[in-house]
């Protein structure tokens, strides 16, 4: 690849992730009223999204492999249980980050 | 592209990168590929996580001697936001540093992670764009693949669109910083009353993209002088969405939509495979909230 190609490579990426980014705001301006259907497609997503970057987070656990996904499984739940019991979202996250590394380098 | 996050950190793995193949022509799609934020390798850049993540709320702002009031706004607001962002910094500075030291093994200067990072602000897609710069000049495919990758984000302006109104010459830039963190903390966030919305998503939005830069560029400095042994420090990530998916929970009275989402998607996991199973699991969460609407909307409960 020359480097104009590289250029023109980088753009596109450029491009293709604003695309997905700005186009929702273009369609929809806000000096018109949002459709009733994409203003409840607005609420009722996110719920849904989030529960898919979990399993995104997930994707690449192998069920099959030496551990089965124990690790993972351990640490969701320890940061589960840490958020309800304390509702603190960085002893939360921090909680079972540490019992996940923990995990991967000394027991698994 | 796991393959390339993985290949990319091992301290071992040098120049070999086994620069991830998915792109190559014939490949076609492999798009979700490119969605590899984990990296599965003995990494770890010392960052000490107990100190990075637990740190308090103390922000370094610097202090005026005639702070007026706009700047008052402003301080408030980032001193809100920093601390949502610190599992962000530890995640951003991890998976940043591991794409810019795969740039550098696959032989670019740390120009190429710093423009990407700061102009894409995509992790999965910055990561497979290195593979692609590798290959062929195929522009078509850059696209559609970029647009394959990226297509999660129409779900997050979505979401966004009454959120974002109204906030005069920060939306632009709230859009296009809108990756997949920054989404998920504006969205989710308890903002403080007394705290000024529009500056408080700005800072979040700022931060975030402060330290993916900053990660990436200094990877790509550094190279491959940087040794790993944090192992792990990527489950951080995953560690954030599920408590913010957790928060959603609490707050929510009927679980319908959180139901659609989670079974969709490991249903399409299974079906179509980790590469290439989020295009299908968004076709069907839009099916599903479709198709169920009345029965979601009469039951109420949506945050």
């Amino acid at each position: 690849m020359t480097f104009g190609q590289r250029v023109i490579t980088i753009a596109l990426c450029v491009l293709g992730t604003m695309a997905t980014r700005f186009l929702p705001f273009l369609l929809f301006s806000s000096k018109k009223p949002t459709p009733p259907y994409i203003r409840y497609l607005g609420k009722a997503l996110p719920s849904a999204i989030f529960g898919m970057l979990v399993v995104y987070c997930l994707k690449n656990v192998d069920l099959f492999s030496a551990s089965h996904g124990l690790p993972e499984l351990i640490a969701v739940i320890v940061v589960v249980a840490l958020h309800l019991w304390k509702r603190q979202m960085l002893l939360s996250i921090a909680g079972g980050t540490i019992c996940y590394m923990v995990l991967v380098q000394m027991v698994f | 592209m796991d393959t390339g996050s993985r290949a990319g950190i091992g301290a071992e793995a040098g120049v070999h990168t086994d620069i991830e193949t998915g792109i190559g022509p014939g490949a076609g799609m492999r798009t979700e590929a490119g969605a590899g934020m984990r990296t599965e390798t003995g990494a770890g850049m010392r960052t000490d996580v107990g100190t990075g993540m637990g740190a308090g709320t103390g922000v370094a702002v610097p202090t005026d001697s005639r702070p007026d009031r706009r700047e008052g706004v402003r301080r408030k607001a980032l001193k809100a936001a920093f601390p949502h962002t610190i599992p962000i910094f530890a995640g951003f500075w991890f998976l940043g540093m591991t794409y810019g030291i795969y740039m550098n093994v696959s032989g670019f200067s740390f120009v190429y992670p710093l423009v990407m990072s700061l102009l894409i602000f995509g992790g999965s897609l910055e990561f497979l764009a290195v593979s692609m710069l590798l290959s062929r000049f195929a522009p078509m495919q850059t696209l559609i693949v970029a647009l394959m990758i990226q297509a999660r984000h129409l779900f997050y302006g979505i979401a966004m669109l009454d959120r974002f109104k109204g906030m005069g010459w920060k939306k632009p830039y709230l859009i296009f910083g809108m990756c997949d963190e920054s989404f998920s903390i504006n969205y989710s966030a308890k903002i403080p009353e007394d705290v000024d919305k529009g500056w408080f998503m700005f800072f979040v939005t700022l931060l975030d993209q402060l330290y993916w830069v900053t990660g990436a560029t200094l990877g790509g400095i550094l190279g491959s002088l940087i040794t790993f042994d944090t192992k792990g420090l990527d489950f951080v990530m995953t560690a954030m969405f599920v408590v913010i998916f957790l928060e959603q929970w609490l707050k929510e009275k009927k679980h319908y939509t959180a139901y659609i989402g989670l079974g969709a998607s490991a249903l399409c996991l299974c079906l179509f495979g980790p590469d290439r199973f989020m295009i299908p699991a968004m076709v069907c969460i839009l099916a599903g909230l479709t198709l169920f609407r009345r029965q979601i909307e009469r039951a109420g409960g949506l945050v």
